[in-house]
């Protein structure tokens, strides 16, 4: 809701087994974020937030930003 | 019978009070396969009867192709959890247990048009540049 670009889903994994192999979910709640990366567990709003940045952006691009 | 309890829906019209503009749940199924279809549906259909801010849209994954291209729906069931706006917010499966409440949080999130997230992060994300897209899985409990 705070940006145009991003999307989420929530997805319940036993009812989609394939995804959970693609994706190698073993724990929940797990975050896959553009596909490729990954991050397992709950953690502050912070955490989370600079986790899924830094993911999605190099740190140079963010501080520029 | 209601899937919905009994004991539940005084809390649940309660929580719903809280919601400012009409939220929509747009959902999308089929008939034939799928182990929790109907159960997702009628769950749906229970909640929508709890508010008049709230309704529901139901779609056939298959049939309707040019609604699931819309919404980029790419599995079933799926709720797409919208007000006037589409933010890009998707329930894949049947939200049972603490995801129920996770759905209706969802719900008063979009209908309030606030995210819930502080100052500092809404700052942040402000400066996102790129596509992000996140998939979280659960699991009920």
């Amino acid at each position: 809701m705070e940006s145009e670009h991003i999307t989420a889903d929530c997805i319940e994994a036993t009812e989609f087994p394939d995804l959970v192999t693609r994706y190698r979910v073993q724990a929940v709640p797990r975050t896959v974020i553009n596909q490729e990366h990954a991050l397992e567990g709950s953690m502050p709003e912070e955490h989370f937030l600079d986790t899924i940045l830094g993911a999605v952006q190099p740190p140079e691009e963010g501080a520029k930003a | 019978m209601g899937l919905l309890r009994e004991e539940d829906l005084q809390e649940i019209r309660r929580r719903l009070e809280a919601m400012t503009t009409p939220v929509k749940m747009v959902h999308f199924t089929q008939e034939l396969n799928l182990e929790y279809g109907r159960e997702t549906r009628q769950v749906l259909e229970e909640l929508a009867g709890l508010s008049e801010k709230l309704s529901l849209e139901v779609y056939d994954f298959l049939l309707d192709k040019e609604k699931v291209a819309k919404y980029g729906v790419d599995k079933v069931p799926a709720t797409i959890i919208r007000n006037g706006k589409d933010y890009g917010i998707r329930y894949y499966g049947l939200p049972a247990g603490y995801e129920f409440s996770t759905v209706l949080d969802a719900i008063l999130d979009v209908s309030k048009g606030e995210s819930g997230l502080g100052a500092e992060s809404r700052e942040k994300l402000s400066h996102l540049s790129q596509p992000l897209h996140l998939e979280v899985f659960v699991t009920p409990t």
